[in-house]
This record gives structure tokens, C-alpha cells and sequence, in this order.
């Protein structure tokens, strides 16, 4: 899809201004950039899902059928490895923040060019080490690559995959980079710190994380690789390492991960909720700094994946109590969004859809990570389907939401087309449903103990309705995902032209037609006016044709 | 009234009660937030749909709401936290006189050794009102010992012992199950939890005619010559063994800990690593040397040591029927 060009009459625009293969790979605009990754993670997301509905096929009947033990091992694997590093944490941030960033704040371009584009070639060595490995015949080291198992017990590919996660991290460090150096130093005159989107504002506290979290997932999967390599006693216990070094070290970039993948969701549906709704966003300063409280709190409750691991019961006490620091943040970001509405003028297109469906999954999906945070509760339910269940809300519920909401948001923006809003918004519908039909039945089969990663329950068959539940929500949801793929390329054709600015919405990036041109403006814009200013845009929505 | 409702799982263990009675809780608060959000969304977007000459009404936030719906949430969330550290820190904490079980993990079955020398594989009979403390220990990767009818789990590491406990209330034939991703046939690392009836137990106890775990010990601590350093005097190379469990022990250098199995078992693993203060670090190696099961044994022995009632069983026997189960 990367090469199909707009139409767009005899203007010209960052799609028809080059053509040819070599004007992709080699370009350095950032909205050609954001292409490039918008094919890649598309096809991560669809060989996620692909081993996703085998995992649900497999899971239909108790006894272990349709694969083989050590195979579904490895669908579990590098379903997780492909969904979390080569899809959920690039998504936005590489997609949507790569394109619309120097759009929002006024700048020709990110500060880094060439290095946006190193970035991409990182991401896909290390997503062409990740598909090597699952053509060799897969990882089964869990995506979490817990020790000693990955490191002596198994005889897959765990240094490939290894190392696919490594480069592709680097990929990540290297935008993270990117967004704070620009989002410091590009900021158009009149653009202040306090004018900011949110989305901005978004992108901005989660690079921080990347900045500050990766590397140390990089160097723990070169001590896994060392390890495994020239048996160094960094984690095996019989080579004198620790185990739950490994789990402190992982955890403790892997729990902020998490906040990678999820505020720039929040930042996307921000700007969302204040266009539909005609509003500025209520408690501006307290959205962003929320923002920043969950990046920086973020870093202090990695332990809580460890409550049974073999911690200390003080140390399990402290994280405990720091988990639920971080749960306020997040309460006051749903909070204002609610309140936002009040007194609005709304109107249900497609984003605002996905804006409703991931305020209400991300509710549940928060509430629920209190449970596994209240220590009592996470001895019983961790390590079974409903952790499996709680980061699915985030994640699919939250995150993919959020990154659906803000691909129909900005589509006439980027493609300079407008998708069909009924099969939009549709599709919006099928996607909730699935979506909580896969995943509200594994809360239950969580707390009647089903554990995580198994292939064959037959010994419990009192598992299997809920199972069924489960793996028809996944067929649904399958279907909701596959329209806007769909419809998205066919509007590439036949969509209908997209004006500027098609929501009449505030920020920067619909004064730029659409598709932009390359350097964006055509004159330096000044920003006079303060973020959400819908008290100065006084028309509405266009009605949806 | 919760035994019977389905997609419920059993409830077969003092703390299943506790931490039932959590989750419920948990359940009505977030189900109440839950609802009130989803109402005022659903409210707010009907009742302010765009309307023809009606204007959406700016509102720039207010900082006095902001604090509310964070200091209100934040006192409940304090509430889930204290509640969950106390149901937490009394299943962290196994009762001074429970029965003890040494457990061997291995990919991929469950090997069990009770005080008194039965040994099962894959099953676990446990008596009806007994505090049961499990002391486990991995050959090989992590596992998790989960047991959903007891509401425990506590995942079991190669290289040292971890420590789970529970008191059965009601007989039945229960889940067992390994909750860490352990390799190839995880999910075939099952079994069952057995809780008889004590009059059961006792005669399923008597049908064995095992050896009790500590007298296996005492044979190996001579068979390996132990005894010639640790003497049962204080002309030893090595400290006195006898009464030392549960102990404070000074270090050479300088900090106390308590001898507990953990100490035990890193003392003969790794000897030089926490050297009693006064001896010189002589003593070699074990690692490697023995199974996880004669570990097992020789803690059992060293902890029998010294204890007057239960010299011949190193540990406290589930047969040893506490007053109130009687």
C-alpha cells in the first residue's frame, strides 16, 4: 500500500511529489516515513493475529487437538513478541506521532530526519530477524523470556529472537529521541509548551520512557544471550546466577512498556473527545501532567508482576502501595475526559466511536489491573487468564482502540481521502463486541484458576464454555479488523476527496491540506491561539455522507 | 452460599474465604465505578448530541472537581491496598506449628515427601483442618504451585526453598496446578490435592511404612561424614548443629540472620557464602553433589535437632492432631 499514490488533481503533495520505489526507501520526510511504518506494523499485526486465532482454535475443545504442545508454545511466544514489540509499541508513536507531530506543532519536518529513517531500517532488521525466527521454526521461551528456562532449558531460536527485540529497540530509543529533541527545539513561534496538544504532550512523556527504559531491556537480552551463549552465571542458579534478577531487570522495562503502548492511546482520544464534543478539554494542565505522573510513577511499580515470584513480603507491601499511586492519574485522565462531554455538542462519527469504546475498556481494563495490584487478590488470579484478560483490555481494548480511533481521525489527513463512514463506524461496532466477547469470559475462567500458556485443559473441562465464549469473540473480532483494511485501501481509489480540514477540528495539522505537502506549510505558521480553541470554531462537524 | 454457583471455583481452604470475601468486594466497588462512568458517558452523549441552536459551552476544567474524583478513588484504592497487604501477609506467613511437606519440582511433575516418609508423585493427601506449609524447591526451571481451591499459589525456584501454607476445610479431590510457563508440557504438570477426613488420612499415613524424613537424614549426615566436623560438642570444626533452627545466627561478617531452611540448605550448597562467626570457611561443597530429595532430608535432620517432642520426625507430622481438630 506503501507505493499507492493519491490523485489528488495537479497540486502537489509528499505522495505525488517523487515516485518510484527508491523515493520510499531512501526518504526522509516524515510523513512518507510514518508509510513506511504503517505497511510494516500492519503486517505484524496481522501475523500476531494470525497466531492468535490459532491459539483460539486450539483452545475450542479442552484437549490439546489442533497442534502440537511444544508448536502452541511457540504461537503463544511470538504472538506476544510480535504483537508487543513489533506492533503495540511502535504503532502510534512510529505511525501516527511520526506523521503528525511536526504537523501539530508547526515544524517542516522531526528534528532528526536521516536518523527517523535509521530508525525504520532498525525496525525492520529487527522485524526480518523476528520473521527468520518463526520461519526456522519459532521461539517458545514465553514473550517474557523467563530464566533459567530461556537460557539453558530450551532449543529454540531465543538468540534470534533475542536479538530481533534488541535491534528493533534501538528503533524505539531512536524516536523517543527524536519526538523530545523536536518536540523542545521545532515548536513553531507562539507554539508554547502550554499550547501544546495533547497528543504532544503524549508522545512526549512516553518518549521519556523510551529514552530511559529501553536500553535496559537491551542489555538484560544480552545477558540472556551471553548466558545461553558461554553459560556466564548471570540468572541459572546452578551456574550461581539469579533467577529473579532476570524478572527485576526485565519488569523493570516491561512494566513501563506498557505506559509506551497506552498514552499515546490517551493522547489520540484527547483530541478526539474535545473535536466531537466541540469542547476544549477539560483541565488541560491536569491531562498533561497526568501524563507525566504516569511515565515518571510508571518506573516504580515493576515488582508487581513478582507478588508470588519469591520477593520479599515488605518489598511485595511497598509495590503494592506504589501500584495504586499509579492508578490515580490514570482515574483523573477518564474522569476528564467524562467531563469534557458535559455540555458539548456531540456527534457519533466513526473516532468518536472508538473514542467511547476505549474509555469504557480502558475503565474496566484499569479497575481490574487494582485487583492484581491489592495483593491478596493478585496470589490467586496472577499467572491465569486474568492477567490474560486485564492486559488485553489495556492493550487491544485501550491501545488498539485508541490506534483505530485516531487512524479513521487523521486517514483524510494522511491519504487525502475520506473512508466510507458507514462501514467505519460498523466496523467500530463489530470491534467492541468482539472484542468483549473474547476477552470478559477469561476474567471468569481467571478466577476459577485456569493458568496462563496451556495447551490442554482436559483434566478441567469445567473450562471450556467460557473457552468457546472466548474463541467466537475472536472470530468476530477478527472480522472488524479485517473492514478497515479493507476499506481503507479501497478509499486510497475511490474514496472521496477529503477537504483540509474534513472535522473542522482545532490544531495545527488542519490548516495543512490534505495530503500536506512535503515540507508541511507553505509559510512558518505563528500560533496565536491556545490548544482545543472550539469556542473560536464555531462551525460543527459536517454531517457523515 | 458461593459452593454451588457456577463458574465459581471451590472453596476448600481458610484463605479461599479470605480472599473471596476481597474479591467481592472488589467486584461491587469497581462494578459501582464502572457504572457510574458508563452512565455519565452514555448520559452525557444523548443529552448533549448536537442540536440545532445549541452551542457547545466552554469550560475551561476546575481544579476543585479534579481533586475530588483524585482523592476520593485514591482513599478507596487505599482500602483495596490495606485490605490485600493483610489477606497477603497471613499467606505469606505460615502458622509456627504446621505440617510440613518438602516439595521437588521438575519439568514436569510435582514430587511431594511428607515429614513422615511417604513420598507421592502428582497427588498430595492432606488432612482436614491442619495448617499444611509446603517447602518447595525446583530441579530444573520455575515452576508455580497452584492450588485454586486453597486460592494459593507460590512459584517454586531452582536453587532455594520458597514457602506456601494452607488449612483445608473441606474433603474433596482438588486442582493442582504449575502457574509458570515451564516448557513443553506445562499444562501436563498437573495433579490433585486429596483433603481427607484426619480418621482417613491417618489410616492412609499408616498403609506406607516409610521411614521418617529426618531419620533419612541422620543416615545421610553420617553416611557423608557430617557429623565429624559439626560434633555434638564445641571441639568441632564446624558449629554444633543441635537446636540451631529458627535460631539467630552472627556471621564472621558481622551481620545476624536467622537460621530458617533456606540458611540450611545454602550452608551445605554453598558453604563459604555465610560463614558462622569463629569457624573458618572449610567446609566444601555439596552442589551438585546431592538431589534435591537428600537436601531435603538433611535440613529435615538439622531442624529435628534439638526439638524434644519431635526428634524422630524433624518437622511438625500432620499425624501430630492439634487440639482443635479434635
Amino acid at each position: 500500500m506503501a507505493t499507492a499514490v493519491v490523485e489528488t488533481g495537479e497540486r502537489e503533495t509528499y505522495l505525488n511529489r517523487e515516485y518510484g520505489i527508491k523515493s520510499w526507501l531512501l526518504t526522509v520526510d516524515h510523513k512518507r516515513i510514518a508509510l513506511l511504518y504503517l505497511a510494516s506494523i500492519t503486517l505484524f499485526f496481522f501475523i500476531g493475529g494470525f497466531f492468535a486465532l490459532l491459539i483460539r482454535l486450539e483452545l475450542l475443545t479442552p484437549a490439546g487437538d489442533l497442534v502440537q504442545a511444544d508448536t502452541y508454545n511457540k504461537l503463544f511466544t511470538m504472538h506476544g513478541q510480535v504483537m508487543v514489540f513489533f506492533f503495540l509499541i511502535p504503532a502510534v508513536p512510529a505511525v501516527l506521532g511520526n506523521f503528525l507531530i511536526p504537523l501539530m506543532i508547526g515544524a517542516k519536518d522531526l528534528a532528526f530526519p536521516r536518523i527517523n529513517l535509521l530508525s525504520w531500517y532498525l525496525y525492520i532488521i529487527g522485524g526480518i530477524l523476528m520473521l527468520y525466527t518463526i520461519l526456522a521454526g519459532g521461539v517458545d521461551t514465553g514473550w517474557t523470556f523467563y530464566t533459567p528456562l530461556s537460557t539453558e532449558f530450551l532449543n529454540s531460536h531465543v538468540i534470534t529472537a533475542g536479538l530481533a527485540v534488541f535491534v528493533a529497540g534501538f528503533s524505539s530509543i531512536l524516536t523517543g529521541l527524536n519526538f523530545v529533541v523536536t518536540t523542545h527545539r521545532m515548536r513553531a513561534p507562539g507554539m508554547t509548551w502550554s499550547r501544546l496538544p495533547l497528543f504532544v504532550w503524549a508522545h512526549y512523556a512516553t518518549s521519556i520512557i523510551q529514552l530511559l527504559g529501553t536500553p535496559v531491556l537491551a542489555i538484560t537480552l544480552v545477558l540472556v544471550v551471553c548466558e545461553r551463549l558461554f553459560h556466564l552465571g548471570i540468572f541459572n542458579p546452578s551456574l550461581g546466577g539469579d533467577p529473579l534478577l532476570f524478572q527485576h531487570l526485565f519488569w523493570f522495562y516491561s512494566h513501563p512498556a506498557v505506559y509506551i503502548m497506552i498514552l499515546p492511546g490517551m493522547g489520540i482520544i484527547s483530541e478526539i473527545v474535545c473535536c466531537f464534543s466541540r469542547k476544549r478539554i477539560f483541565g488541560y494542565q491536569a491531562m498533561a501532567m497526568a501524563l507525566l505522573g504516569i511515565a515518571v510513577v510508571g518506573f516504580l511499580v515493576w515488582a508487581h508482576h513478582m507478588f508470588v515470584a519469591g520477593i520479599s513480603v515488605y518489598a511485595a507491601i511497598i509495590f503494592s502501595l506504589l501500584s495504586y499511586f499509579v492508578a490515580v492519574p490514570s482515574a483523573i485522565k477518564v474522569f476528564n475526559w467524562t467531563a469534557t462531554m458535559y455540555k458539548g455538542s456531540i456527534t457519533y462519527q466513526t473516532p468518536m466511536l472508538y473514542a467511547f469504546g476505549f474509555v469504557g475498556l480502558f475503565t474496566i481494563g484499569g479497575l481490574t489491573g487494582l485487583f492484581l495490584a491489592s495483593l491478596g487478590v493478585d496470589i490467586h488470579v496472577t499467572d491465569t487468564y486474568f492477567v490474560v484478560a486485564h492486559f488485553h483490555y489495556i492493550m487491544v481494548g485501550g491501545m488498539v482502540m485508541a490506534y483505530l480511533a485516531g487512524m479513521h481521525f487523521w486517514w483524510p489527513k494522511i491519504s487525502g481521502r475520506m473512508y466510507p463512514e458507514g462501514w467505519g463506524r460498523l466496523a467500530a461496532l463489530i470491534v467492541f463486541l468482539g472484542f468483549n466477547l473474547t476477552f470478559f469470559p477469561q476474567f471468569i475462567l481467571g478466577y476459577m484458576g485456569m493458568p496462563r500458556r496451556y495447551w490442554d485443559y482436559s483434566r478441567a473441562p469445567e473450562f471450556q464454555i467460557l473457552n468457546v465464549l472466548s474463541t467466537a469473540g475472536a472470530t468476530i473480532l477478527a472480522v472488524g479488523y479485517l473492514l478497515p483494511m479493507v476499506y481503507f485501501l479501497w478509499s486510497m481509489r475511490y474514496g472521496k476527496p477529503a477537504p483540509d480540514n474534513p472535522w473542522n477540528a482545532a490544531g495545527l495539522e488542519w490548516t495543512a491540506p490534505s495530503p500536506p505537502t512535503t515540507f508541511n506549510f507553505d509559510q512558518q505558521p505563528v500560533v496565536s491561539w491556545e490548544a482545543y480553541n472550539y469556542d473560536e470554531i464555531k462551525q460543527e462537524v459536517p454531517v457523515a455522507q | 452460599m458461593l459452593q454451588n454457583m457456577p463458574f465459581w471455583p471451590a472453596r476448600a481452604s481458610t484463605s479461599a474465604n479470605n480472599v473471596d470475601a476481597l474479591f467481592i468486594f472488589l467486584v461491587v466497588v469497581s462494578a459501582l465505578m464502572t457504572a457510574l462512568i458508563f452512565t455519565m458517558v452514555i448520559y452525557f452523549a444523548v443529552r448533549y448530541r448536537k442540536q440545532a441552536g445549541r452551542q457547545a459551552e466552554q469550560i475551561e476544567g476546575s481544579h476543585a472537581l479534579e481533586i475530588t474524583w483524585s482523592v476520593i478513588p485514591f482513599c478507596v484504592f487505599m482500602v483495596f491496598f490495606a485490605w490485600g497487604a493483610y489477606v497477603y501477609f497471613r499467606e505469606r506467613t505460615p502458622p509456627p506449628n504446621s505440617a510440613e511437606v518438602y516439595t521437588v519440582a521438575k519439568q514436569w511433575m510435582w514430587k511431594f515427601e511428607h515429614i513422615e516418609g511417604q513420598r507421592e508423585i502428582n497427588e498430595l493427601h492432606v488432612p482436614v483442618g491442619r495448617d499444611v506449609k509446603m517447602i518447595m524447591t525446583s530441579q530444573d526451571v520455575i515452576h508455580s504451585f497452584f492450588v485454586p481451591a486453597f486460592r494459593v499459589k507460590q512459584d517454586v525456584l531452582p536453587g532455594r526453598y520458597t514457602v506456601a501454607w494452607f488449612h483445608p476445610t473441606k474433603a474433596g479431590t482438588y486442582h493442582l496446578f504449575c502457574a509458570e510457563y515451564c516448557g513443553t508440557s506445562h499444562s501436563g504438570m498437573i495433579g490433585s490435592v486429596v483433603v481427607m477426613e484426619p480418621k482417613d488420612y491417618e489410616a492412609w499415613l499408616t498403609g506406607g511404612g516409610n521411614q521418617p524424613l529426618a531419620v533419612t537424614g541422620e543416615r545421610l549426615f553420617s553416611e557423608l561424614g557430617c557429623g565429624t566436623c559439626h560434633r555434638t560438642d564445641t571441639q568441632g570444626r564446624g558449629p554444633n548443629l543441635v537446636g540451631v533452627f529458627g535460631k539467630p545466627v552472627l556471621l564472621e561478617d558481622g551481620r545476624t540472620l536467622t537460621a530458617d531452611e533456606n540458611y540450611i540448605r545454602e550452608s551445605i550448597t554453598d558453604p563459604s557464602t555465610k560463614v558462622v562467626r569463629g569457624f573458618k570457611p572449610v567446609m566444601p561443597t555439596f552442589q551438585g553433589q546431592i538431589s534435591d530429595e537428600q537436601l531435603n532430608a538433611l535440613v529435615a535432620y538439622v531442624k529435628s535437632l534439638g526439638q524434644a517432642q519431635s526428634t524422630q520426625t524433624g518437622g511438625k507430622s500432620m499425624a501430630a492432631v492439634t487440639p482443635e481438630t479434635k
